[in-house]
């Protein structure tokens, strides 16, 4: 608990009424300094210190992990070239997500961007819109203490270099479904992973405990990580799933879930099947919780490597988001690729008559 | 023999329960489990008998099994222009069922589906999780509200009646009437009577009513796992606009 509430650098956010974006830093160690940063639009407030809280239980005397929560965030996974320290003042978290925040609202006006027509906020797709987890980390990734993912191996850029080639010679994405990603495809989305990562939109989540398990119920194509905490074993070697088998246990008020057996379709930055993953969750107070996982593939990086995202509360329901059953892009873009190729074809024959 | 299996069924649907379930840490029915229907009703929830199934080639591994059925009381109460939508889907059952596609299967279908769903109960939500495409069902036990917009596994209200947990679904894109209310009870530690009564006057002349007997999967073992079955009905939905290559 300790290493969370000083490493754990949240700020949370809110958006009110007129527009106006109200962003709470909720540092522990930063409760006492005086965060006067009034900038444009956005509004600091101290809020109560991580050691208020206290741990509250389910019946059957899980740690309470039960809500909607969203790891919507602003931090970059690695920290970006020009950067060089860890951790950014309040101010700066202030200023970038005040800069952030200006770019993704301009994209609400139409025309504004290349190819935008239609009104973002009507999808959700400006970030500053809903709750976000705020983090004075310049990254994600906290080990290697630079915050840039360790060197990948021999064997990963070989890999690499395989699964380039493997797509190169499958075609274009638009010459057959299986050459689209399996995002497009309504498979899985990179965001539930394992490891959990937020995206653009949709970053929602529900925890439900009942004895012997914790549910995470994933908003985007309504995927469940049930999650038993039995201690069973991990299935046989030869049964692998997208999202990998996870086992999970309570180490004092973290759950901690392992997860292996992954397939290898939906690689994780590149990943081998054989990557194993530690994620850990910490309820830090009433509206925030620490997430950290470590992801270990000896085959891909030359050392495990580790990051933190903040979860912050949300407000439900999730709504149903059948994506295959809705796919109608998919149609669209294979058979106007068709259709393309069609006019293309009888142009050059239109020619070869002229 | 086979009269006397719908005798027995039958008479089960029909008791009162005398079983009293343990109890979750809020005092209801504890119905936290991997459950299971064994029947033949995803070939057909009325009495049928066996037949071939749709694709030749598949011979006797995807023929129909033969059923007793599900449904309490005589045939389906069909209004004609339902019957003839019904015979046309059973017809052309390799286009038009959603299953052929790897479409959400609504309810509730989805709980005789012959594989396992779990069942994680909380006083506020009561989740069930489906292996069959992943489908998932929030039951919210507080706050009922109207469903927010149409989906394909509804919008879910529930609340306990006894022993008995009392689901009422609406909000469906099968029909804007269609209202389903499920009932489960359970009959001892690893059973549970599985009831649901459909109302839809734009389908059906009456609300009429399946039941059937729901079974936990007691090994040790057993979880839900991995069904996403949209990879295996993209070559069949997508497969005619591949880019054709020059031989």
């Amino acid at each position: 608990m300790n290493r969370s509430r000083e490493t754990l650098h949240m700020a949370r956010r809110r958006v009110a009424s007129g527009g106006v974006v109200a962003v709470v830093v909720a540092v522990a160690w930063l409760a006492s300094v005086p965060v006067a940063a009034q900038a444009q639009g956005l509004e600091v407030e101290p809020a109560a210190p991580a050691e208020t809280w206290t741990t509250q239980y389910t019946p059957d005397g899980q740690p309470d992990l039960q809500g909607f929560w969203t790891n919507t965030t602003y931090t970059p996974l690695q920290r970006p070239d020009d950067v060089t320290k860890a951790f950014y003042t309040p101010e700066e978290v202030l200023e970038n997500a005040q800069r952030r925040a200006a770019v993704e609202s301009a994209q609400t006006e139409p025309g504004t961007i290349a190819d935008v027509h239609y009104d973002f906020t009507q999808f959700g797709l400006d970030r500053s819109q809903g709750p976000m987890g705020f983090n004075l980390r310049t990254s994600l990734i906290v080990d290697p203490p630079d915050g840039r993912i360790p060197p990948m191996t021999a064997e990963g850029q070989r890999r690499a270099a395989e699964r380039a080639e493997a797509r190169k010679q499958r075609g274009a994405p638009t010459d057959a479904v299986q050459n689209q990603s399996p995002r497009a495809r309504c498979i899985i989305m990179d965001r539930a992973g394992p490891p959990m990562m937020g995206n653009l939109y949709n970053n929602n989540y529900q925890i439900v405990q009942a004895p012997g398990y914790v549910m995470i119920l994933i908003e985007m194509i309504h995927d469940v990580r049930m999650i038993p905490l039995d201690g069973r074993p991990h299935p046989p070697q030869n049964v692998r799933q997208w999202m990998g088998s996870s086992r999970g246990r309570w180490e004092g008020e973290t759950l901690v879930i392992e997860t292996a057996n992954f397939n290898g379709k939906s690689p994780f930055r590149g990943s081998s099947e054989n990557m194993r993953l530690t994620e850990r969750f910490t309820r830090v107070d009433e509206d925030t919780m620490l997430y950290e996982f470590t992801v270990d593939d000896p085959a891909t990086w030359s050392a495990p490597w580790s990051a933190e995202v903040p979860w912050e509360k949300t407000v439900g329901p999730l709504f149903e988001h059948a994506c295959h059953e809705g796919n109608r892009g998919m149609y669209n873009m294979l058979a106007g690729a068709r259709a393309e190729e069609k006019r293309a074809a009888e142009a050059a024959e239109q020619q070869l008559l002229n | 023999m086979a009269a006397v299996l719908w005798l027995a069924v039958t008479v089960a649907a029909g008791q009162t329960p005398a079983y009293r379930a343990p109890r979750s840490a809020d005092g209801t029915p504890d119905l936290n489990g991997i459950w299971q229907a064994l029947n033949e009703a995803n070939w057909n929830i009325e009495g049928h008998s066996a037949a071939p199934g749709p694709v030749m080639e598949l011979g006797a591994a995807a023929a129909v099994a033969p059923g007793l059925g599900v449904v309490d009381g005589g045939p389906i109460p069909y209004r004609p222009a339902a019957a003839s939508q019904r015979q046309e889907n059973a017809e052309n059952q390799l286009t038009l069922d959603p299953e052929i596609k790897c479409y959400l299967p609504g309810v509730p279908r989805a709980t005789y589906m012959p594989y396992p769903f779990q069942i994680i109960q909380t006083q506020q939500y009561i989740m069930m999780v489906h292996t069959y495409a992943g489908a998932v069902r929030t039951i919210y036990m507080d706050d009922h509200v109207e469903a927010p917009a149409d989906s394909w596994m509804g919008w879910s209200n529930g609340r306990w009646d006894g022993e008995t947990l009392v689901v009422d679904t609406t909000g469906f894109f099968h029909s804007d009437a269609l209202h389903v209310v499920e009932r489960y009870t359970a009959t001892g530690p690893d059973h549970l009577l599985y009831e649901a009564t459909i109302e839809d006057p734009n389908t059906f002349t009456r609300p009429w009513k399946m039941s059937m007997p729901l079974y936990r999967r007691v090994e040790a073992n057993a979880e839900i796992m991995e069904f996403r079955c949209v990879e295996f009905v993209e070559e069949l939905m997508y497969g005619h606009l591949r880019k054709e290559v020059d031989q």
